[in-house]
Order: C-alpha cells, then structure tokens, then sequence
C-alpha cells in the first residue's frame, strides 16, 4: 500500500515538476506568473487526444504532436498577449492580468466550441498494472515518472549547453545586459515560450491520461504554482524538488487522511510555507526587483 | 416589464458595490486577488445563515456578512501581506484561498453543503441596493482621499520609495484588503437575499473573473470607472441574453485587448464627474483622448 502510493505520488508530482519548470522557466525571464499556462496544458491534452482517437495516429506520434503543439500555442501566446507589454515595460501586473484573459478566453472558447464534455483515454493505456512486491503499481504511473524525467533532463542539459540555453541562463539574471551583450531578447523570449509550451504539452498529455480530458483541466496548474512556491519562485530545481514533494504529500493526505481536503491541504502548505520559508528551497526572488 | 428592468438595476448595483471594492484592493494596491468570489460568498453564507436559520433582522446579517468577510480578509492578508513578498504570491494565494472556501462551504454542516441554502427571505430591493451603493461609493471615495488612500496610491506607483517616505505598507495594504473584503461580504449579503438561493457553485472563479474584469476595463486607480464596466457588463449580457460561457469567451478577450491596447482602462486614474463630462461634451472627443 504505501509503495504504491509512494510511486502514485511520484507520478503525480513528476507531472507537477513538469508543469512547474515550465512555470518557473517563464517566470525566471519575465518576472510574472504565467496564469495563461494552464489552458495551454488544457489544448495540448486536447490536440493529443484528436491526433490519437480521431486522426487515429500511435501513441507516440500523438505524444509529439501534443508537445509541439502546445509549444506553437505558448509561442503564439507570448507574441499576441505579452510581447507588446514586453516592449513596453510593463509592470507585472499588467502581466498577470493579460494571462488570466488569455486563460480565460482559451478555457471558454473550448467549453463553448468543443463543449464540457470529458473525453477519457482508452483503458489500454490508462489501466494497465504491474505487480511489484505484493504492490499493484498503475505502468502509466511509471511512464510518467520516466518521461517527465527524461524531459526535465533534456531541458536541463539544453540550458547548461546550448547557445540558446545559455543566453537564457544569462537573461534570467539580468534581461538588459544580456541584451546589450548582442542576445536578441525577442527571440530568446521565443525560444522561452516554446521550451515551456513542449513541457505543457506533455504534461497535458499525462493529464488526460490520468484525469481525462475537459475544458478546466488546465486549473491544476495551481498545484504547479505551489510546487514552484515550495521549491521557490524562478528556480528550475526548486520547481522539481517542489513537485515532488508535493504530488507525494498529497498522495499521501487523499489515502490516509481524506480525498476531500487534499486541495485544501496543498493551500494551506502553500500560506504556511510563506509564513516560514518565503523564499522557498533554492529560491532567489523574496521581493519584487526595483 | 418594469419589475424587469429593476432587477436588472438591483443586480448590477450589487456587483458595482464588490467592484468597487475589488478597485479599492488592486486598482489603489497594485496587488491583484484573484478569489474574490470567496469574500462574497463568506457574506452572502454569512447574512444568508442569520436570516434563515436565526431569523436575525436583515440589516444586522448583512453587518456581520460583511464583519465576517472583512474577519476572513485580515485572516489571509496578515500572513501573505505580513513577509511583503511579491504579488505573485499574494494572487497565487488568493487564488487557493477561493478554492478552500468554495470546498469548505461544500462540505460544511451548516451551508448544507452543495444543495445550498433556499428559501432566504428576500429583502433586498432597488431602493436597499441603491442606499447601500451610495453608502459604499461614498466611504470609498472618502477613503481614497483620506491619508491612507494616499498612501495606497503611493504604494502602488512605487512602493520602495513610499516606504522610503515613512508608509507602512503592510498596514497600508491589510486595510485595503479589510475594506475591499467588508465591501464583497456587503455585496454577497445583498445578493443572498435578492436571489433568496445560495448554493458554493454560484461563487466560483467565474465571479472573480468578472469582477477583476469590471476593474480592469474600468481603469485601475479610478472608483467610478470599475462601477462604470460593472453596470455595461451586468447590463449588456442581461439584455441581449448573450449565454454566459461567450460572455466569459469575450471577458478574457477584452482583459488582453485592454492590456495590449489601452492598459489604463475606461477612466484609467481619473474620475467621472459632472464638469468632467460637461469639459468632454463641449471640446469633443479629441481633447478626451488627448488626457488619456
């Protein structure tokens, strides 16, 4: 019982790593919460579950098609919703509340278009089990564990070694500088939007997997804000270690406590933690830059 | 017809008196709620509970649904807005805050769960609306201009040099948020008994949405322009029986247009007044658009 809700945890919070990086990633150039990010999740779910049950395509090519999807739209998302503000220097806020419009507008164009209809996954995908000691452990669980891995490692090795990664690295310190360096910030922001928007996309994949696939789907991606909080805000790591621990805690609150608090349990952690740890685990940001 | 049309008026008077207050928060704050539904619905369960179960007269529940939201409002501001971390935190808090009273008064003995609570007598009429807006408008104005509105405004432009000037900007913040709280819990008290029928799934993000729009299409730092939207938004859609999922499709259309396109909103910084009309009619539109 406890492995496998131990390995359930690890599935779940793997996916809040993923979602959570994309987050942070966003956040560690542009210095705003990216409520827009949630309906991207939500439109890469659904451009899988099309590619998959209605093109009728494999798996994995349904897989790609979801990531790179999702990354066309967080791209489009940057250059229509953000990038005038950008030019501008805008404050934050301004920031915030063009994201939450394009989450909203995206959620209900899908509730009013497609409908609020739930569309599940077949079962061959989502209820296969394996038996490992005395535990019955769900293969989609361990899929998702390998997968967001391998994905944040990929990423992580793109920063650490690209060109591109690099001027990344080097924007999320300091935007200007970088830029008098020679970096060409309208297409570094770019390159931002659609590394986080492939990370959406297979998030949003793993979602509908598990949870199926409707209209407000994209909503846990407060769970990713909190895991990022956890770990601390614009720190990639942090946002790893924060899913983590927090798909395992509630993992472990819905089994052994109650199903009902969980979500209230994750935002009670949430206000507690900026009570005792404000800047989170690896976090850089405490207050807002002048 | 007429019943019609004041309900109509009622209606929109009720979300002008929590946009107001949302305005107060974020438009004179610069911090951004994104649960506001949540102090709503404390007032509106509140006053609704007292009337219904305990027969408490009208005007007294509505007092402690605003009490008891301004109660809820210090509870979650004084940590987040205790450490002055960034906004972010304080809306991705705000946003959990919404969620956790939406679950809890799902889940709760006495709100009767997700059935809700029917039958709360209905009190509120055009002139109780119309009375308790000018109320509200009149406080709010007084606020703004009084030494702590400064202050707020001071903070929102720049608020390392407010504090540099001696501002408290925890104090400063935590009042506003007290206000705006009192002003949603107002509005929910009055809504209860206008609908007479209250159940969680009526105070959802849905809500908060529509009243940070009214805000924002209104024009952060103004009163009267958020009140402005909030009529138009109520109103229009009601009339034109637009169904309510487009209506929310346009919001979010309308958030980023404002933000790309006009980020000061309707009146953005300024109020409306009768000499300012009487200055806009006369020099017609271009010197309107040339303060803007």
């Amino acid at each position: 019982m406890l492995i496998q809700t131990l390995v359930t945890g690890l599935a779940i919070g793997g996916i809040y790593a993923l979602m959570a990086v994309g987050y942070s990633l966003v956040f560690s150039i542009l210095n705003f919460s990216n409520f827009a990010y949630g309906s991207i999740i939500m439109l890469g779910a659904y451009v899988g579950y099309y590619l998959l049950m209605k093109a009728g395509l494999p798996l994995a090519v349904s897989v790609a098609g979801s990531v790179m999807g999702a990354a066309f739209l967080c791209y489009l998302n940057e250059r229509m919703a953000y990038s005038t503000l950008r030019k501008r220097n805008a404050a934050s806020l301004y920031f915030m509340i063009s994201a939450m419009g394009t989450a909203i507008f995206l959620e209900n164009l899908v509730y009013a278009t497609i409908g609020s209809r739930f569309y599940a996954f077949p079962e061959i995908i989502t209820q296969q089990n394996i038996t490992f000691w005395g535990a019955s452990i769900g293969v989609l669980d361990v899929f998702a564990i390998v997968f967001s891995f391998t994905a944040i490692y990929m990423l992580h090795y793109f920063l650490q070694h690209s060109r591109v990664g690099i001027a990344i690295r080097a924007a999320s310190y300091d935007m200007q500088v970088c830029q008098l360096n020679g970096v060409n910030i309208t297409r570094l922001v770019g390159w931002v939007f659609l590394l986080a928007g492939a990370l959406a996309g297979l998030s949003g994949m793993f979602l509908g997997m598990k949870y199926m696939v409707y209209p407000t789907m994209g909503w846990i991606t407060n769970k990713a804000y909190i895991a990022a909080v956890i770990g601390g805000l614009g720190s990639l790591p942090g946002a790893v270690v924060g899913g983590l621990i927090l798909g395992v805690l509630e993992t472990l609150v819905s089994t052994y406590v109650s199903s009902v608090i969980r979500d209230v349990f994750s935002f009670s952690l949430l206000v507690v933690l900026l009570l005792v740890l404000p800047t989170g685990l690896f976090g850089k940001y405490l207050e807002e830059k002048v | 017809m007429l019943s019609y049309i004041s309900g109509i008026i009622t209606f929109s008077l009720i979300y002008v008196i929590a946009a107001v207050g949302l305005a107060i928060f974020t438009g004179f704050t610069g911090l951004f709620s994104l649960g506001h539904a949540a102090f709503f619905a404390i007032g509106a369960y509140t006053a609704g509970i007292l009337t219904y179960f305990y027969d408490v007269n009208f005007w007294l529940a509505l007092a402690s649904g605003g009490a008891m939201s301004g109660l809820v409002g210090i509870l979650i501001g004084y940590p987040t807005l205790k450490a002055k971390l960034r906004s972010d935190y304080f809306a991705i808090a705000t946003l959990g805050f919404g969620e956790a009273v939406r679950v809890l008064l799902e889940n709760l003995e006495i709100t009767q769960g997700a059935r809700g609570l029917p039958g709360i007598p209905a009190e509120t009429t055009l002139p109780v609306a119309a009375g308790v807006t000018v109320i509200v408008l009149w406080v709010a104005r007084n606020f703004v201009h009084s030494r702590y509105g400064r202050a707020a405004v001071a903070v929102r432009e720049d608020f390392v040099a407010a504090e540099m000037m001696g501002i408290n900007l925890f104090q400063v913040r935590l009042l506003s948020l007290v206000f705006s709280a009192i002003c949603g819990g107002v509005a929910g008290g009055l809504f209860a008994h206008y609908v007479s029928f209250i159940q969680p799934s009526m105070f959802t993000s849905y809500l908060s949405t529509q009243l940070t729009a009214s805000v924002v299409a209104g024009g952060m730092g103004s009163i009267t322009g958020p009140a402005v939207a909030t009529v138009i938004f109520i109103a229009i859609p009601e009339v034109l029986r637009v169904a309510s999922m487009w209506r929310l499709v346009a919001y979010g259309l309308l958030l980023v247009a404002i933000m790309v396109f006009r980020p000061q909103g309707l009146l953005g910084f300024r109020e409306l007044s009768w000499a300012g009309v009487k200055r806009w009619l006369t020099l017609g539109k271009a010197a309107g658009q040339g303060r803007g």
